[in-house]
């Protein structure tokens, strides 16, 4: 390692590696966006890379000069010399490469920082090795999470013979307009997705409201009062957390199967909180337990019994952690799948999960299936985004505390 | 008197404490009552049926069947019962029949020796019925009317009991189902894929999630938004995502071949989900990226409740990044990891939708759970579902002994 803690050295190693992540990235992006053939070159990118990284260490490629460096990245390209190769037209060629030689330019200066020319110190070197790290960290990341993402709601706007001609050109043509959510409509019109919506937001509530009901006093009981048991039972509500639903789906189907339970709404309803009860009893037991218990003694000298406290008091006290434990279990309901899909067979009674599922058949175009898919993403993802901060807090608090 | 001003706190249980034990056990009824319902009772009929020999089609119980219908017209007119047993193997006893004669129709010459007539109802007794049985009850009437009287005679339906031995209930037992599952090369071979794809799943989204949770614990612009970017894989709808996945990887017009076939790195497409040993690696991958999130969560969280002065400290002494990562943030960070392994590996050992979904445990990927589902609903043998569940519950149980043995010193619960 020693031979490493050298600028001449350090320099070049790391700009050949990040420029080898870069082109990468770069490719892959204009690839999914023009669906343009562009590829890395790594030998090039290798090249390319540590000359830069010693031109930034050099200081030449600094400030100004850092358009020097990208303006040479973008001819290299261009010539076909370059770190990519653009087997494309001339716009998405220049647009890829302006990209890669402007980013580029800018984050190895960012990388290098003020790196010396001469020998490094381990903590000069550390540095910049975890400054290129977080870069191709942030790189990765964003990538696994977006490319998903990306793929399934552009493909929800194209259609399938555009999309097996080539499964890469996610470019979506504007001048269709309202004709681009074609998928979306007849999803709404023909495929009854508004009643699935409507039905899984219901039941979510449902869920949510009964789910609470139960285990509001079950879960003050348990972090609060004293009683033979106590530790057996909040021990069992984990347990209960982690019985596999498959082992007991099965014998739900056949209670549900035999008692007419099966194929209908109040039968989801019934047993989607009994699955949520033991992860909101677990979250808000753990809230319950934090509450400083000053408060309450209070309330119980100033002449409140109990029930009285828990209501004028803790209630009031936990709102965000209700809160929290709510849209949890909103999310759990929303989500669910299995129970739906094994009890549900009337398409008039269809979740939105369990209408996604009946959209998976070869008679039915990939575009539906996804619009589908983001019908059901979009308002989940919009309440976890809108209230993530808020959300965070609750379930690591009152979860799992390290 | 000495006692009365001891400081000694009073012996047995108080007024006070057993009020507040009442009120305790009031407040968790209803919670032990519906669960316990949802729960036990299922885990319960779950061991039942494990040594039963339940098959899909026993569920719907064997019951005696009737259609009615009336033929022929003039002096042949007749009506016919037509009567079936449900099952092709069960005896119904005790089967009765009984319908009303409607108005406008009577009866014209002998009727069945099983049947008798008071009052204008028609009551049939039949002592058994062997299985597969398939008879007409044929009562000769007469109608002024034909059409009338078909009308009348198809309005009024004909009611039909019997008792029939359900097998759910009966006291007949096998130990068949277990010799199944665990018969063959097939169990291990499920329980292998089970143990790759849990711990590897439980490690690559502890590991991610650790990761993830490094790069954003700092301030900067737009790490809020960041921080929920990455929790979009834990949000998103499961079959939303996996069938995203299976379009992003497909073999045909999968993304992400076309991606590596232009890039250069295989020549012809991979079929990521349907081909040895791919499928088994990329639920494993998908489980991995579906719970970095919030394995990422937790450990943010915790990385945030770290006091800042330590960091300075060490800083002072010279730590430099990665030094101060191992050997400050690591220890610190050790209970959640492990709470988080022993959680995560008892979750991801539960989890059924991602591989039914993706691969529908085809090429090598039938983790136990799966196997529950294929052998219940694909083989349509109820008892041999039931049998890997128990299987499945032993494991559990055995993990959950882990767990609080490790738990009770790491959060004294």
């Amino acid at each position: 390692m020693r031979a490493f803690h050298h600028g001449l050295v350090s320099a070049p190693i790391l700009g050949a590696l990040w420029m080898v992540i870069l082109s990468t990235t770069v490719a892959v992006a204009m690839s999914f966006t023009t669906g343009e053939a562009f590829r890395p070159s790594i030998l090039l990118s290798l090249v390319w890379g540590a000359v830069l990284g010693l031109g930034v260490l050099q200081g030449l490629l600094r400030g100004p000069g850092s358009w020097i460096g990208a303006a040479a990245v973008v001819a290299a390209i261009l010539g076909g010399l370059g770190p990519m190769v653009a087997e494309a037209p001339f716009v998405p060629a220049l647009m890829g490469g302006a990209l890669l030689g402007i980013v580029f330019a800018r984050t190895m200066v960012s990388i290098i920082g003020d790196m010396p020319r001469g020998a490094l110190t381990r903590h000069e070197f550390e540095a910049a090795v975890l400054r290129f790290l977080t870069g191709s960290g942030y790189i990765f990341f964003v990538a696994i999470v977006l490319i998903p993402f990306y793929v399934m709601v552009m493909t929800s706007l194209k259609n399938q013979s555009e999309l097996i001609q080539n499964p890469l050109d996610f470019s979506i043509d504007l001048s269709l307009g309202w004709e681009l959510f074609r998928s979306y409509r007849e999803l709404l019109t023909q495929f009854n997705f508004g009643s699935y919506l409507w039905t899984s937001f219901y039941v979510s509530v449902l869920t949510v409201l009964i789910t609470l009901l139960f285990s509001i006093p079950g879960a003050y009981a348990i972090a609060r009062l004293r009683f033979n048991g106590q530790a057996i039972m909040s021990r069992s509500i984990l347990l209960i957390y982690m019985v596999p639903m498959i082992v007991l789906a099965l014998p739900i189907y056949i209670a549900f199967s035999m008692t007419g339970l099966r194929n209908t709404i109040i039968g989801i309803v019934l047993i989607y909180p009994v699955t949520t009860i033991p992860v909101a009893l677990y979250m808000l037991q753990g809230y319950f337990r934090d509450l400083p218990h000053e408060i309450e003694e209070a309330g119980l000298m100033d002449g409140l019994n109990r029930l009285q406290v828990i209501w004028k008091i803790t209630l009031p006290l936990s709102l965000p952690a209700l809160a929290s434990v709510a849209l949890y279990v909103f999310m759990i309901a929303w989500n669910e799948f299995l129970l739906a899909f094994m009890l549900l067979d009337d398409p008039s009674k269809f979740t939105l999960t369990r209408g996604i599922a009946s959209l998976n058949s070869s008679e039915i175009p990939r575009q539906h299936l996804m619009a589908g898919s983001v019908i059901a993403t979009v308002p989940i993802m919009a309440i976890f985004l809108g209230l993530e901060r808020f959300l965070t807090k609750g379930m690591t608090a009152g979860g799992v505390k390290g | 008197m000495k006692a009365a001003t001891s400081p000694a706190p009073p012996k047995g249980r108080t007024q006070l404490a057993k009020r507040e034990a009442r009120l305790a056990y009031g407040l968790l009824a209803p919670t032990l009552i519906s669960v316990s319902l949802v729960v036990i009772l299922p885990l319960l009929a779950i061991f039942w049926i494990s040594v039963k020999p339940v098959g899909l089609s026993d569920l719907r119980p064997t019951a005696p069947v009737v259609r009615e219908a009336l033929r022929g017209n003039g002096a042949d007119m007749r009506i016919e019962y037509r009567l079936r047993n449900s099952s092709q193997d069960d005896v119904i006893t005790d089967v009765v029949l009984t319908d009303t004669l409607p108005e406008g129709i009577e009866i014209a010459g002998d009727l069945p020796p099983e049947c008798a007539i008071a009052e204008r109802v028609i009551t049939c007794r039949l002592e058994t019925m062997e299985g597969g049985y398939n008879e007409r009850l044929i009562i000769p009437v007469s109608a002024p009317d034909a059409d009338a009287a078909e009308d009348a005679a198809e309005g009024s339906e004909p009611e039909v009991s019997g008792t029939a031995d359900n097998i759910l209930f009966n006291t007949t037992f096998t130990t068949e189902n277990f010799t199944d599952v665990f018969d063959g090369d097939e169990f291990w071979g499920v329980l292998g894929v089970t143990l790759f794809y849990t711990l590897f799943g439980t490690i690559g989204a502890i590991v991610l999630g650790l990761l993830a949770a490094l790069l954003l614990d700092r301030q900067f612009k737009g790490q809020g938004i960041l921080r929920g970017l990455f929790l979009f894989p834990y949000v998103a709808p499961i079959i939303a995502v996996a069938f995203t996945w299976i379009i992003l990887f497909d073999p045909f017009s999968g993304s992400v071949n076309a991606l590596l076939i232009q890039m250069g790195v295989t020549e012809s497409s991979i079929n990521f989900f349907g081909q040895r040993p791919f499928a088994l690696i990329m639920v494993t991958v998908f489980a991995m990226w579906g719970y970095f999130p919030l394995c990422f969560l937790f450990i943010l969280a915790r990385m945030q409740s770290i006091p800042e002065d330590m960091y300075e400290a060490a800083q002072m002494d010279g730590a430099s990044p990665f030094q101060q990562f191992w050997f400050l943030s690591i220890p610190q960070l050790m209970g959640i990891l492990s709470v988080l392994f022993l959680l995560r590996f008892i979750w991801t050992f539960n989890k059924f939708d991602d591989i039914f979904l993706l691969t529908g445990g085809n090429a090598g990927t039938r983790t136990l759970t799966v196997n529950v589902y294929e052998q219940a609903f694909a083989i349509s043998n109820i008892g041999a579902g039931a049998a890997v569940a128990v299987v499945i519950f032993g494991c559990l149980i055995i993990f959950s002994f882990v767990f609080f043995r490790f738990l009770s010193r790491e959060e004294g619960l």
